[in-house]
């Protein structure tokens, strides 16, 4: 017998249910953050104590051992993880919530003890079958987007022809095998098309991420995240557990709200970004590539120069800047100009890096400060009073075409408006364009200054210029 | 090629088409330069300090004009007085001259100058394209006249510009007024709102109110509509009613202000007239008039052209040589420009000059081509003026938007019809569930919106460590008699921990990060 009555386990619940919910709510602000942490770690341990004494009654060894040894793995992966693979990482956990999700629920399916009949049986058969359906795309697709983001497959996206009627062929699949189930089920089977639709769902991740390129990752990781809110939310009404449906929905909504906020970024429908193939249906990647003028090349001690002579200085990191690892030096950078009483602040676009909130990450990482760490529309008016803009290896999220071009492929995005301070520095490895493929026309204006080569050399000679 | 640089003939010229530095980076352009004895004297740049950056100094004219491919000149060629001849005599056929032409007031020489057999560029006559701001001798040249002309009238003004409280008593500030916001009136701006002075400016152009704006000068705003822009980025004539109503303004602002500085030309016409007699009549003892315009016949009715005189207690100032009058200044801004017209011309940087017609720029302001009268080009493409296109940029996203009353309402009916046909066949257990996961979704919304963006990366390992929660799940199954669903617990309890203890362990790192 169960140590805890049923009642004092439904008031564990509670308690974490609400630990959760303040856990989110300390995000707000980093200050409340570490506690807010704490709040979440405090919730899940009062759920797990409450669980195994409340339901578990055999089998403590297993149950002992396999949290000790994936304990022991998560806190080496997280002890162990660079800032910059923050991105692989979070798609690697999803991928696991997902994975547990399936086998969770072919195990409730599977349970002798259950003895549901008539709509209940349906409805819970229904549940099974869409926790095991949401939780195997969540796995599959976050294994690829693992595999994309830790460059194991190519980013480009991989576009299947008629993709779209193969999505809706396999959509039809999922239905026609979920009734199929149903029936079976009642008449005591059904396992062969819960396995099936398993499979499916499998490929239906696959296909999904793979046809979603570099730069969209943050709609897709945001994404991910939510499908696994939703697949832990399916288990809970599988089982009948409200603390799952709860923490499922929160963490679904958050994944959902992401994914919007990404959308919104880049201004673009959701849809568009999940069907994938961006810059193809468009068709014209290289408009407004013809004769834009000359680029106007700096070298680092002129860089240097211009920094020191600045008063406003704002600084654009994007995904090159991961890439090349140059954070420390952006910091080293800030810290010389800030010394002389230079102003210097950075200005983060929503879609900058592969990840939501990658870039902050990165410069708390190497110590900047996060007061002087600012978003796109907190700072997009003050560039007119900019001396000096560095832009570190971005691209689209600086095109002022997206504002001026209506014909533009990301025209309508909200972009950081750099041109309109005294000088920009942009620093790029070569004239090739950004992910949208466009060209730009922000490094053929007058006040633009060209610093090519890897971020982190050319910033390592500006910071031994100053 | 070879570039030569004779001294300019002019009475008062000071300038010279060439500067030491200049003539470094054209020799990098494969061009050898020589430059006539004392060219650069009255700009103070020496013979020797030409000789140290390359350049050959010749001090015979005759063989300078002779021995050269291209010439390069501030002013159109003139009557030479010490050698009695006119300089267009010492063009022979093949060369090049650059200078300033002004073709339209010049047609006679352009004549006389296509029949030598050269080819000539009028720096006046470069398009007004954004291209060629950096060639664009006019704008460099307004700068400095602009700037020039707040130095003379401080120079004939007897108070301070800036306001001051001093033991001896308070100074106020001169008030300033600027008609014409063009390159030179926004110079001007620029120099009387440095030395302190209180500046307002008027154009007929209402978009470079900003510009004035952005100079913290005020602007001064006419009760009337009509926009005075033209082609190019020029000034147009305006109607009668709108005249009228300026002139009122300028006589209301002449009774007001110490100094006025007028820079209003329309192209191709003699300057408007919009200071009159009363007007400085009205103006208080003491103060300065500087008409920018008046080679062009001048905006005030009294200036004398080249001349600073004084008519009711008014200084008025008519010089119209004050590039000249910052010599050094304006030689090191007009030879940049020519260096960079060559560097375009000369495209394969072997000293080899390329007169190409496709080239809009070459084309503006190439006005003989090898004996060919070019002038008046074709219209140019493109205008430096900003064109009324910003509307259609914004239309098309409100197209889109706009339709959007039916989608909402049809998807808020199709839910509540999904959610009534779900109420009717679930059981009563499955209700209180559901009632629970809606009430879940909306504590998410409100909770996650008001994360901050700077943390939506640890917002995602956290949600992702509390999302395995269906642990709890595999809790429940793993006391199962069934072997395989114990293992299978036993496998997504391992990995669901996994899960948990790295989710919440890279959180904490990651935000024991965010320090101020």
């Amino acid at each position: 017998m169960p140590i805890l009555p049923s009642g004092i386990v439904t008031v564990a619940y509670i308690g974490a249910t609400i630990l959760f919910i303040l856990a989110l709510r300390g995000l707000s602000d980093p200050e409340t953050s570490r506690r807010g942490n704490l709040f979440g770690m405090i919730g899940m341990g009062i759920a797990l104590v409450a669980t195994i004494f409340g339901a578990v009654t055999e089998n403590y060894a297993l149950l002992i051992g396999a949290t000790l040894v994936g304990a022991t793995i998560g806190l080496i992966l997280a002890r162990r993880v660079q800032m910059t693979q923050m991105p692989e990482l979070v798609a690697s956990l999803h991928s696991l919530v997902g994975l547990a999700a399936v086998f969770v629920g072919f195990a409730s399916f599977g349970d002798p003890e259950s003895h549901f009949v008539g709509v209940e049986k349906t409805i819970h058969d229904i549940e099974i079958y869409l926790g095991i359906l949401i939780g195997a795309i969540t796995f599959s697709g976050s294994v690829i987007a693992f595999g994309k983001l830790s460059g194991k497959i190519s980013g480009n996206p991989l576009i299947l022809p008629a993709r779209h009627w193969l999505n809706l062929g396999l959509l039809i699949a999922t239905f026609w095998f979920g009734a199929q189930f149903v029936e079976q089920s009642a008449a005591g089977g059904g396992m062969m098309p819960l396995v099936i639709m398993t499979g499916i769902a499998l490929l239906f991740g696959i296909h999904m991420v793979m046809a979603i390129g570099g730069a969209d990752m943050p709609v897709v990781v945001s994404m991910l995240n939510s499908y696994s809110g939703w697949a832990a939310s399916a288990t809970g009404f599988m089982l009948g557990n409200d603390l799952l449906i709860v923490t499922g929905a929160l963490v679904g909504s958050s994944g959902a709200i992401l994914s919007y906020i990404m959308c919104r970024a880049m201004n673009r429908k959701f849809l568009a970004v999940i069907a994938g193939g961006f810059g193809t249906t468009s068709g014209s990647s290289a408009g407004g590539g013809e004769d834009q003028g000359e680029v106007a090349p700096i070298d680092a001690s002129e860089t240097a120069e211009l920094l020191k002579n600045a008063r406003e200085v704002m600084i654009i990191p994007g995904y090159g800047m991961a890439v090349a690892q140059a954070q420390h030096t952006v910091h080293e950078i800030t810290k010389k100009l800030r010394s002389k009483g230079i102003n210097v602040r950075f200005g983060i676009h929503p879609v900058a890096g592969r990840m939501p909130g990658h870039m902050n990450v990165l410069l708390a990482e190497a110590k900047v400060p996060y007061d002087i760490v600012f978003e796109m529309d907190e700072v997009n008016e003050d560039f007119p009073n900019v001396d000096v803009s560095v832009v570190i290896g971005a691209n689209d999220i600086v095109n002022p075409s997206a504002l001026t071009d209506p014909e533009s492929p990301i025209a309508g995005m909200p972009v950081l408006e750099c041109w309109k301070g005294d000088t920009t520095i942009v620093l790029k490895r070569s004239m090739a364009t950004g992910y949208a493929g466009v060209q730009n026309p922000l490094f053929f204006l007058d006040n633009s200054r060209m610093l090519f080569g890897d971020a982190k050399e050319t910033l390592d000679g500006v910071l031994a210029e100053l | 090629m070879k570039i030569g640089i004779p001294k300019e003939v002019h009475a008062g010229e000071k300038r010279v088409a060439t500067t030491p530095d200049v003539a470094k980076q054209l020799q990098k352009l494969g061009f050898s330069v020589a430059i006539e004895s004392g060219a650069g004297a009255a700009a103070n740049f020496s013979d020797s300090a030409y000789s140290e950056a390359g350049v050959e100094v010749i001090s015979d004219t005759r063989q300078l004009w002779a021995d050269s491919d291209i010439i390069l000149k501030v002013r159109g060629p003139q009557m030479h007085d010490v050698l009695g001849i006119d300089e267009q005599e010492l063009l022979h056929k093949g060369q090049t001259l650059i200078s300033f032409l002004w073709p339209a007031q010049n047609k006679e020489m352009l004549d006389s100058l296509a029949a030598r057999g050269i080819t000539a560029i009028a720096m006046d006559s470069i398009p007004r394209i954004s291209r060629a701001q950096k060639l664009d001798a006019l704008s460099s040249m307004a700068n400095i006249a602009g700037y020039r002309a707040i130095v003379e009238a401080a120079q004939h003004f007897g108070r301070f510009f800036t306001g001051q409280i001093t033991a001896a008593g308070k100074v106020p500030p001169a008030k300033v007024l600027v008609i014409g916001a063009g390159v030179a009136g926004l110079a001007a701006i620029g120099a009387a709102k440095s030395m302190g002075a209180i500046v307002r400016s008027f154009d007929t152009r209402p978009e470079v109110k900003e510009q004035v704006e952005s100079m913290n000068a005020d602007f001064l705003l006419l009760e009337f509509e009509e926009d005075g822009s033209g082609e190019g980025g020029y000034a147009k004539v305006m109607s009668e009613e709108f005249i009228a109503a300026e002139m009122a303004l300028f006589a209301e602002q002449a009774k007001e202000v110490d100094i006025i500085v007028t820079t209003a030309l329309i192209p191709g016409r003699p300057a408007p007239e919009l200071i009159t007699a009363e007007m400085v009549e009205s103006m208080k003892p003491g103060s300065v008039i500087v008409d920018l315009a008046a080679e062009q016949g001048g905006n005030c009715a009294l200036t004398e052209p080249g001349q600073v005189i004084v008519k009711h207690g008014v200084t008025l100032i008519g010089y119209t040589d004050l590039p000249s009058r910052l010599a050094a200044q304006s030689s090191q801004l007009y030879g940049t420009n020519l260096r960079h017209l060559l560097t375009d011309m000369c495209p394969e940087k072997n000293g080899k000059l390329v007169v190409d017609f496709e080239d809009e720029v070459v084309r503006g302001a190439t006005v003989v081509k090898e004996g060919e009268i070019s002038w008046p080009p074709p219209a140019p493409k493109l205008s430096a003026a900003p064109a009324p296109k910003p509307e259609p940029v914004a239309a098309p996203v409100e197209e889109e938007t706009a339709p959007g009353v039916l989608g909402p309402l049809l998807i808020f009916s199709v839910g509540a019809a999904a959610l009534v046909g779900l109420g009717a066949v679930a059981p009563p257990s499955f209700m209180a569930h559901f009632t629970v996961f809606v009430l879940a979704c909306f504590i998410g919304y409100m909770v996650i919106w008001n994360v901050k963006p700077a943390l939506h990366t640890p917002l995602m390992s956290v949600t992702n460590a509390i999302s395995s929660i269906i642990i709890i799940g595999a809790l429940l199954q793993v006391s199962s008699g069934e072997t395989w669903i114990m293992w299978l617990s036993g496998v997504t309890i391992l990995i669901t921990s996994i899960n948990i203890f790295g989710g919440f362990a890279v959180t904490r790192r990651m935000l024991e990060m965010f320090r101020r």
